[in-house]
């Protein structure tokens, strides 16, 4: 048994499903207060994908010191964690009512007193270090936990990702997985426009590290990608998932205006009609870049 | 082995919990690696590193005890231990070796005059201060397997005095009469000099009573207390900027309670201290005994002491 093979089979249906109900509840955040929409949309399908399909998770084993860890280290794509929590029982769908209320702790990035979240992420370039930290103490026990961190491609501008990538190519730990949401668009502006990534797979595979690249929306590819791991035997991977910001809302897809968003509540109908097959909405708020 | 590596080595067998850590900062560590085995984990020279995974290793319910340079442990790694390790009390323990004026030769990049100010910024974080090795075994296991996170400037100095008294978190050790007129407060290496200095003005007739403090944070509140009651002057006396270490904490327990006390703070001016071995940047820099109880002598004819 590979122990970085997916916990299920592929229900492809169920991971559609569930990446549009969270859509939609990233939406009506964005709705309530605003979130950073734009960043969340684009990785609901990894996060469906990887909640339903391949991490040893439930909603009872959160305490199990054997389960896999999903790291959010581009912590301001909450909504999209909360969203897929939510659709899969971790946490009320209620509760995403109280974005932005005082009193809960559902806001901006990921608070760790929300069932589901491992860490408290938000700046940037923390999520690497303490994945790593993670893993050695799960092979320290050796326990089969997998621990994957979610990474934002303007998050590869922080030196401390490539700090902690070469101490993990330097311990040869193989239970250890980033995912690279690479939307291609950093709070500004285009990423190849400021500080070029590309070729991203390179890098990381000079890093000693194990490397994949498919469609980060396609759950079929990244089922594949996932259960071709490790891409390189007792090293980390890494599967950079090309992505477009905004996916799902034709109306926001690609721009660098959608990054955080807030929506008037009277353009909420228009635009969940929209994601679910509906004309493209035309928004009188204004979303920003930084 | 050194006393350090020995007392680290006890809690390692005492305590399956424990992990070493280091930022390559093996000074303090030169024996331990093959008897730590698993338990000792080398990142290299990444400070940043080295707090992340001493988070996600205390994330899963261990107590790791990192180690690295004074100066970047933490500065470099600052947001680190404020966001990973600060803000979920993980009970990361933090050693930073040549703190203050131990730096000696490197000169202002590696001086970690800011330290304690900084550290003492992050809440829930504290401080042990230990004046000498002896000390620091001393202190350690209590500070080791309390549940907050903890900074230690870890000080590779002879024993200053035999320390005689209990450990406890927040508790000062005490020389000297507690109701003598002059009460000084210091940490760390210093320590040596001024119990120095407190002779010399025990030779001129002033009784001064002088408190360890161990922890700077917690603080002895109560020995700080039980001086204003006593004392006619405060001193105190670190290898720190003279804003954010204890000068500071001592003029905001005053002000706190209203209290009205001269304070007489020895600590470094708004500068970077001279490169020099120990003996002369003491000297240089005006922090010997002698050269402490000149100070002190100084500012008594104006408070009629």
């Amino acid at each position: 048994m590979n122990p970085l093979a997916p916990a299920r089979a592929l229900e492809l249906d169920r991971v559609r499903a569930v990446a549009l109900q969270a859509r939609q509840h990233c939406i009506e955040m964005a709705a309530r207060g605003g979130c950073f929409l734009g960043a969340a949309l684009s990785c609901v399908d990894i996060l469906s994908y990887l909640y339903t399909t391949y991490l040893q998770l439930s909603p009872e084993r959160l305490e199990d010191p054997e389960r896999d860890y999903l790291l959010l280290s581009k912590g301001h794509a909450v909504p999209a964690l909360y969203g897929v929590l939510a659709v899969l029982g971790y946490i009320p769908e209620e509760r995403l009512h109280r974005h932005l209320q005082p009193e809960d702790a559902i806001y901006w990035h990921p608070n760790r007193s929300v069932p589901g979240v491992e860490f408290h992420f938000g700046s940037l370039g923390h999520g690497m270090a303490v994945a790593l930290g993670i893993a050695l103490e799960c092979r320290l026990c050796r326990s089969p936990n997998r621990v994957v961190v979610l990474l934002g491609d303007g998050e590869l501008n922080e030196g401390s990702v490539w700090e902690a990538a070469l101490v993990a190519a330097a311990y040869r730990v193989e239970q250890l997985i980033a995912v690279v949401d690479r939307n291609r668009l950093q709070a500004n502006m285009p990423t190849e426009e400021l500080i070029p990534l590309e070729p991203i797979a390179e890098k990381f595979r000079a890093f000693g590290w194990g490397v994949l690249r498919v469609d980060g929306h396609d759950p079929t590819a990244l089922h594949a990608a996932f259960s071709a791991l490790p891409e390189r035997p007792k090293r980390p991977s890494v599967i950079i998932a090309d992505t477009v910001r905004g996916k799902g809302l034709p109306s926001m897809e690609n721009r660098v205006d959608r990054w955080f968003c807030a929506i008037r509540p009277e353009e909420l109908p228009a635009l969940l009609a929209e994601l679910h097959g509906g004309a493209a909405a035309t928004l009188s708020s204004a979303g920003s870049a930084e | 082995m050194t006393p350090y590596e020995s007392a680290l080595l006890e809690l390692l067998q005492r305590d399956e919990r424990i992990v070493i850590l280091t930022a390559e900062n093996r000074a303090a560590l030169r024996n331990l690696p093959p008897l730590a085995g698993e338990r000792f984990l080398d990142v290299g020279i990444a400070e940043q590193t080295l707090i992340g995974v001493a988070a996600g290793i205390a994330l899963r319910g261990r107590i790791p005890i990192a180690h690295a340079l004074a100066a970047f442990l933490t500065m470099r790694a600052f947001e680190f231990i404020r966001t990973d390790v600060g803000i979920a009390r993980l009970p990361v323990k933090l050693v930073g070796g040549f703190p203050g004026f131990l730096s000696e030769g490197n000169g202002p990049t590696h001086q970690s005059l800011e330290d304690i100010a900084l550290m003492r910024s992050i809440p829930g974080m504290g401080i042990f201060c230990p004046a000498d090795e002896a000390e620091l075994v001393l202190g350690l296991p209590s500070v080791v397997m309390a549940p907050q996170p903890f900074y230690i400037r870890y000080p590779n100095v002879p024993a200053a005095v035999k320390h005689t008294q209990e450990f406890a978190l927040g508790k000062a050790e005490r020389f000297g009469d507690p109701e003598s007129p002059i009460a000084i407060f210091v940490y760390g290496l210093l320590l040596r000099e001024v119990l120095e200095a407190q002779e010399i003005l025990a030779s001129h007739g002033i009784g001064a009573c002088v408190y360890n403090l161990r922890t700077v944070v917690p603080l002895d509140e109560e020995a700080l207390l039980n001086a204003t009651l006593h004392a006619r002057l405060l001193v105190t006396v670190e290898d720190h900027f003279r804003h954010g270490g204890i000068a500071t904490m001592v003029a905001e327990f005053l002000t706190e309670r209203r209290l009205a006390l001269p304070v007489l703070p020895i600590a470094v001016p708004s500068r970077w201290v001279a490169a020099a071995p120990l003996a002369e940047l003491l000297r240089h820099e005006g922090f010997t005994g002698e050269q402490i109880a000149e100070r002190i002598l100084a500012a008594l004819p104006a408070l009629g002491v």
